[in-house]
């Protein structure tokens, strides 16, 4: 116990009806002190944060604030009591304007205007109306928003998810003031190196109980990832098979000078069959457009994109998909029938080639559903709703039923955001092994670490144009960052 | 100004169009004057109230099937009160019978978690009964003062109906719209879960908006009692008219959008529509098709403009 502590949250659990989210769960913050929560996903982080937050109440534990007994019934109570969380989805209210947003919380303007200009967001009016700004904007305010009502606690849950690095960076180094000053701040996040940057302690999450309380350190990053899997993981196990090679000579997907107007300005690069091609890029940089015009979303301004050698001009998604590419959206609800089986999930790219194929191949069709659904190992509930599993589950559906179908080019657009470490690393292999089927991918992530262990090659985009393209063996995040930066003209990456 | 302008761009579109119909009406009947178009407002007196409260619960994010009933309800009331008492304190109490039965509507709907469109259509029937109960046949009278108030215009070219549908509105609605829980409002309607979390009470919020529904619902059962200088327990067409006018009036269905001023003007237009039509001797069946076809045509258009703009 220490005279500093502000929140302490003990013996906390909740069950909805027959699950059981939490059991035990604890965790406490002193002043001064930024506290990670994490957990796999499942383990009970998010049903923890919205107690804490007072978005639900436990069915049993207390909750502390400065010693005190606490009754957090609505978020509006926890505010009161000085604890303001930022929640991983915008809690802005889109038709507002930004005016509005404010006096909706009683959040003072003037400290709010102040906490825009420190993060780095320019240009703001208040009479913008919320709907009309970008995510990474609306993330920032709302942490304004938070951070001008002066908290004793500050919860950030996956702040940075959608930030481009230069915000997270300004945001990492806000909290720390903030910390220094005397505030606590509980933060939940998936991301190790931005946890071991910042954090003091850890709170570690599995399956509703806290299983362990880390003093961050050099060498933290195992025991942690030990505590959330609940078992010693196999170092080895995360250098992901790689039987490299290209088939063939010919590239399946040849893109040239492609221009997308306004943000993309010169973008070229081949994908060979059997190749996963890495797109490495700060947010905001044409990937989203590029990944977009080779789905058939729009068409270029200017350049080319050929596929197997012919010259292609995609007018409609349609297009894309009769020439064999098929784009898996960051957006999994964008990907799936939410309310179907995982099985239907899977044969839906088999029913819709179903009139070429005709009857005698359902057989078949089943046989291979199958296969698909046993190596996406979630064959347990493969009969129920793909909405009741959870996020990264589901993303292993959208990306696993091309195993089953086969695909030529597939483009996945930032597939393990917000995925916990466990069902990332079960990703990887899925997208390894449709590569060795002879498909090419295309692969844009958000989190560096992942190009070498899953590209083959990584294509650096910065400011609309390809500044790079590295050995995907040789990329260690710091070569890539700086790639991305558009700083590798004088040292050389590779 | 160019914000202003933007922000109520629908709203303008509105006025324009209202006023190209004042000037076709003119041109078909070149002796529609002062009186003509005080009649319309007169008219359009009833409407204009249930489509105000409408719009207030469209904004919060639900619908109220039973606005109709609760203006019959307060019209028997008003009739049978001011047969016995003086026309203020009677008005008071009628608007006060109004919140509160706005209040039941939203309070059951948050309590008991039964979808909007089902307690108010359940409602519907309840205020119905009521209203039969109150006063099975029409009758009762209206104060003499309140009959001649809808009547006239005091200030020029203004007919008084509208100045007192202009005046209601404004005394309800300007205050609410300007304070916490009108933005309360707009934040439950636009994003339920956003708002709960920005510590907004929702359940609270959409039972005080159903009440102020309840109370312009007030206002149109004072106004039909006005108009009859009776009271007539069954409902009028004002249901189905006022959620046509909130949708013509630029309130996005689904909630958050929008605002009273556009519906108002709607309903407006709507009438003045029909009077047009009665005019050129439009057979009445075709009528109701040309209302449709506008309604749709005029939304159309308005989110390709929208749309448009936002793309720019």
């Amino acid at each position: 116990m220490n005279a500093n502590q502000i929140l302490d949250a003990s013996g906390i659990a909740k069950s909805f009806g027959a699950v059981k989210a939490l059991v035990d769960a604890s965790l406490s913050v002193s002043e001064g002190e930024i506290v990670a929560l994490m957990g796999a996903n499942g383990a009970g982080k998010s049903t923890f944060v919205k107690i804490i937050t007072g978005a639900l109440t436990p069915d049993s534990g207390k909750v502390l604030i400065r010693g005190k007994q606490a009754r957090v019934g609505s978020p509006a109570e926890a505010r009161r009591s000085g604890l303001v969380p930022v929640y991983q989805e915008p809690s802005l209210i889109p038709d507002l304007d930004v005016a509005d947003n404010l006096r909706l919380t009683d959040t003072p303007v003037a400290p709010f205007e102040r906490w825009v200009k420190e993060l780095g967001i320019e240009g703001l009016s208040l009479s913008d109306m919320v709907g009309d700004l970008p995510l990474a904007t609306l993330r920032i305010l709302d942490l304004a928003r938070a951070l001008a009502s002066e908290p004793d606690v500050l919860l950030l849950d996956e702040m940075t998810a959608a930030l481009p690095s230069d915000l997270v960076e300004r945001v990492l180094k806000v909290t720390r003031q903030q910390a220094d000053k005397g505030m606590g701040v509980i933060y939940v996040s998936h991301r190790f190196n931005e946890i071991s940057e910042l954090c003091d302690r850890a709170t570690v999450l599995r399956d509703g109980q806290t299983v362990g309380d880390l003093v961050i350190e050099p060498g933290v990053e195992d025991r942690a990832v030990e505590l959330m899997l609940g078992q010693r993981l196999d170092l080895a196990a995360r250098e992901v098979n790689k039987t490299r090679g290209t088939i063939g000579d010919t590239p399946r997907v040849r893109v040239k000078g492609v221009a997308i107007a306004p943000k993309v300005t010169d973008i070229s690069f081949d994908m060979f069959p059997g190749e996963v091609l890495g797109v490495v890029a700060l947010e905001g940089q044409g990937q989203d457009e590029l990944f977009e015009c080779l789905a058939g979303f729009m068409p270029p301004t200017a350049g080319s994109i050929e596929v197997n050698g012919t010259t292609t001009a995609f007018r409609h998604p349609a297009d894309a998909i009769a020439a064999g590419v098929k784009f898996v959206p960051g957006d999994r609800a964008d990907a799936l029938l939410a309310q179907r089986s995982v099985r239907e999930n899977i044969a839906l790219p088999f029913s819709a080639r179903m009139s070429s194929w005709g009857w005698l191949k359902m057989r078949h069709e089943r046989e291979r559903v199958a296969h698909a659904i046993e190596r996406l190992q979630i064959d347990t509930r493969a009969q129920g709703e793909v909405q009741r599993l959870s996020g990264g589950n589901q993303q292993k559906v959208t990306i696993g039923r091309w195993l089953a179908t086969g695909v030529e080019t597939l483009l996945l657009f930032d597939p393990t955001r917000g995925i916990d470490v466990r069902t990332k690393r079960q990703i990887y292999p899925l997208v390894r092994e449709l590569a060795e089927q002879g498909s090419s991918v295309l692969f844009y992530t958000s989190e560096l670490e992942e190009i070498p262990l899953a590209c083959d090659r990584a294509v650096v985009i910065f400011n609309g144009r390809v500044v790079d393209i590295i050995d995907a063996e040789n990329a260690d995040e710091q070569t890539l960052l700086r790639a991305a930066y558009g700083l590798t003209a004088q040292e050389g990456a590779a | 100004m160019s914000d202003i302008i933007k922000k109520n761009a629908w709203v303008a579109g509105l006025v324009a169009l209202l006023f190209v119909l004042l000037v076709l009406t003119k041109a078909i009947q070149p002796s529609f004057g002062m009186s003509g178009l005080e009649s319309v407002a007169r008219a359009a007196l009833p409407f204009a109230f249930a489509t105000a409260g409408m719009a207030v619960v469209v904004i919060v994010g639900g619908i109220d099937l039973s606005v109709a009933s609760m203006m019959a309800v307060c019209a028997v009331t008003a009739a049978v009160l001011m047969e016995r008492m003086a026309g203020v304190p009677a008005i008071l109490i009628v608007l006060g019978l109004g919140f509160v039965m706005g209040l039941i509507n939203g309070g059951l709907i948050v309590l008991t978690r039964v979808p909007d469109i089902v307690v108010t259509l359940a409602m519907l029937f309840v205020w119905e009964g009521v209203a039969l109960l109150i006063l099975e046949s029409p009758g009762g009278a209206t104060t003499e003062w309140l009959k001649q108030s809808i009547r006239g215009s005091v200030i020029p070219f203004v007919p008084n109906a509208l100045a007192i549908i202009a005046l209601c509105v404004a005394v309800v609605w300007i205050p609410l719209r300007r304070s916490k829980l009108g933005i309360s409002i707009y934040a439950t309607g636009s994003d339920e879960l956003a708002a709960f979390r920005s510590g907004v009470a929702v359940g609270r919020t959409k039972i005080v908006a159903y009440g102020v529904c309840g109370m312009f619902c007030a206002f149109g059962g004072l106004s039909l009692a006005s108009l009859t200088g009776i009271g007539e327990p069954v409902p009028g067409p004002y249901l189905m008219a006022s959620v046509a006018a909130v949708v013509l009036g630029g309130v996005v269905l689904g909630g958050g959008r929008g605002g009273l001023l556009g519906p108002i003007i709607a309903v407006l237009i709507l009438r003045i529509v029909r009077t047009i039509l009665t005019l050129l001797a439009v057979d009445p069946n075709v009528t109701t098709i040309i209302e449709g076809t506008i309604m749709v045509g005029v939304v159309m258009l308005g989110t390709a403009a929208t749309l448009r703009g936002a793309r720019k």
